[in-house]
């Protein structure tokens, strides 16, 4: 069991008294940054990245960075429920399948209930989601490290046809936005040639468009504008939670711990499979309606309708660090912008990372079992806080978290242009999601996009430009023609219904 | 609100069209700029406008059939795209933003942002003076304290930085 003995020594690095000061520093962060509108997991992430960039020179420094940045990821992903609860706003959007069924909980005067059955399920989803890290990630990296540039060309366009065929948005409108993505990450230099592409004869755009600038627009002041439209003050439920009632709850989870598995699963698959934490909480809180003895209540306040979403977010949101370590492929907007942060301080993500950084990798893994524990007992008792600050008003929030974001995007390159086009991502960011373009494949194509590019060039040198490399083995041909499947799969969808419809 | 401020001020069909029609014009610039570099395939593999060629093209088809199905789209089903008096909470954010945007470049970010985060809260908020000071003032401090102490990382500094020696 080499995994056993490469997580052991993983425990030392990340249980150093630093690295466990900054796991409660960044949970701290996160859950303020979950709750707070504007801010999330990836946006609060990629504000807090450039932060880190002294940090990670030190010897083992750029352990300490991770560990603090995944830390914030894990309690975004904790504090989303809160304000999901309390307030029946999710503050993050894979928290909304949780306000059907706890907003009724916390109506009903059982906010406590509700509240420890979604931090004890987020606890669960992530730890089985980091059971599957721990021993499914050193088997894909071996197999990875064999992959050659056809390979990851294929990985790469299996994850973004993925996006095509699993959304819940139109499929043309996540392909024009995956597209924008891809031709955003094309302005600039061009990495073979070295030919200006797209910069019109503008210096600013020489460096080409910052996927952290525009994580930061189209999320945070995107976010906001969204916010704003429901008017100024949020009203919401008062949070208690005392000893008793995490108790009680406890004694009823066990009840559900098939929906809890069946949720998990879910979370797990579809965080690996890029479709992320937003889907699967949708999909498991389906699921869980379907197959649960009281599946018609659920809406009115159920607490197994509150463990489905929140364990399959949670899985999702944790097991999405998977592809991105092993292959270097994220599969959310979060685990992109850490991905970004990776290779900012010098690190190759993808299958030679668990080959050259053992400890870097393990360590990580390790800070999420403790990240985890940790996240739980904060939420748990520190609910109140939190919730307190969703209380301070509208018109002293929102600008402080603009003020925030404008920050974010002129640390990423010193420049005052970056902080121009966070307006622009911002208005789009808005208009995108009121007429439903998807934002994460935009955002993934941004990052990934020079690498994709790459590796589908190479690969047509190797073959002399010759399309049907991406065929030539059985590996490669499985995974492209997945790819091709999971792109068709609206329009085979549509055909099928029609045939019913008209037979 | 008022009857007015329910109002739609767009509709949802327009801002569809608007967007794809966007999408598409943006589509047609790379395609454009590709063709300019070269799209095509040299002695020495693909050219640097061969890959954004075809994602412009891309982008020009899928927004092509956006827009087919926005205009194609039925009228009695037009919902809103936004209210007016959402649209008037929405700009009352973005203009002051950009305001303030513009002033960070003047300046420097401290004092756009205590400028900025004192005109929110007595214009929105309606808060006592003493209270806009502090809220606003002390903001720009923290993060004077964090980011240039602790962290170490330089933001943008204006005159009155330079007046008091702080650069």
């Amino acid at each position: 069991m080499d995994e056993i003995q490469s997580l052991i020594q993983g425990f030392v690095v990340a249980l150093s008294f630093k690295n466990l000061a900054l796991m409660f520093v960044g949970i701290v962060l996160g859950v303020i940054i979950g709750v707070l509108p504007g801010l999330g997991g990836a946006n609060g992430v990629a504000i807090l990245l450039p932060l880190t960039f002294s940090m990670a020179q030190t010897p083992g420094g750029t352990t300490s960075a991770i560990i603090l940045l995944s830390c914030i990821y894990w309690g975004a992903l904790f504090g989303g429920a809160i304000t999901s609860i309390l307030f029946n706003i999710p503050g993050e959007p894979w928290s909304v399948a949780t306000t059907f069924d706890g907003y009724p909980l916390a109506q009903q005067g059982r906010a406590g209930n509700a509240l420890t059955a979604a931090f004890t399920s987020s606890f669960v989803g992530a730890l089985i989601a980091v059971i599957v890290i721990t021993f499914l990630s050193p088997v894909v990296a071996r197999f990875a490290l064999e992959f050659g540039p056809p390979e990851f060309f294929a990985v790469y366009l299996l994850t973004f046809c993925a996006f095509v065929g699993m959304s819940k948005e139109p499929p043309f409108k996540t392909l024009a936005s995956m597209m924008l993505g891809f031709a955003l990450a094309a302005v600039g230099t061009d990495p073979v040639t070295g030919a200006l592409r797209l910069t019109f004869g503008s210096t600013a755009l020489l460096s080409g468009f910052d996927f952290l600038v525009a994580v930061i627009g189209l999320f945070g002041i995107g976010e906001i504008l969204l916010t704003l439209e429901e008017g100024l003050a949020f009203k919401g439920a008062a949070a208690k939670i005392n000893l008793r009632v995490v108790l009680d709850t406890w004694k009823e989870l066990p009840r559900y711990w098939l929906t809890s598995l069946r949720s998990a699963a879910v979370g797990c698959f579809m965080g690996i499979v890029p479709g992320g934490a937003t889907p699967a909480s949708f999909m498991s809180y389906g699921v869980a309606r379907r197959f649960s003895p009281n599946g018609d209540k659920f809406g009115t306040g159920q607490v197994e309708g509150v463990v489905a979403p929140e364990t399959a977010a949670h899985a999702a949101g944790t097991s999405a660090l998977l592809p991105m370590l092993t292959l270097g492929v994220p599969g959310s907007p979060t685990a992109a912008v850490l991905l970004g942060g990776l290779l900012i301080w010098g690190l190759q993500p993808g299958p030679l990372l668990f080959v050259e950084q053992k400890d870097f990798v393990w360590g990580l893994i390790a800070s999420m079992y403790l990240g985890n524990i940790a996240g739980l007992i904060v939420v748990l008792t520190c609910v109140p806080a939190f919730a307190a600050i969703l209380r301070i008003p509208f018109s002293v929030i929102a600008p402080i978290i603009i003020v925030i974001c404008a920050i974010g995007s002129y640390t990423v390159h010193n420049s005052n242009f970056d902080v121009w086009m966070m307006m622009v991502f911002g208005v789009a960011g808005y208009a995108f999601k009121k007429l439903s373009y998807p934002l994460a494949p935009l955002v993934l194509a941004i990052v990934l996009g020079d690498r994709a590019e790459a590796s589908f060039r190479q690969a047509m040198l190797y073959s002399q430009g010759d399309m049907t490399v991406f065929f030539s083995n059985t590996l490669v041909g499985t995974l492209t023609g997945l790819a091709l499947f999971l792109l068709f799969w609206p329009l085979l969808a549509w055909l099928v219904r029609r045939l019913r419809a008209s037979a | 609100m008022s009857e007015g401020e329910n109002r739609p001020a767009f509709r949802h069909k327009s801002a569809e069209i608007a967007v794809a029609a966007l999408f598409f014009l943006l589509g047609a610039v790379v395609v454009w700029d590709s063709v300019r570099l070269g799209a095509r395939w040299a002695e020495d593999g693909p050219q640097a406008g061969y890959v954004p060629f075809y994602i412009g093209l891309i982008v020009c088809l899928a927004s092509a059939v956006n827009l087919v199905l926005a205009v194609l789209s039925k009228r009695d089903g037009d919902k809103t795209f936004v209210q007016v008096g959402q649209l008037k909470l929405v700009l009352a954010v973005l203009i002051p933003s950009t305001i303030y945007v513009a002033l960070v470049g003047w300046t420097g970010i401290y004092v756009a942002s205590a400028l900025f985060i004192g005109f929110f809260m007595r214009w929105l908020g309606k808060y006592p003076w003493w209270k806009v000071a502090a809220v606003s003032i002390g903001n720009s401090v923290a993060f004077f304290l964090i980011f240039e102490i602790w962290f170490k990382v330089p933001l943008p500094k204006g005159p009155l930085e330079a007046l008091l020696g702080l650069n």
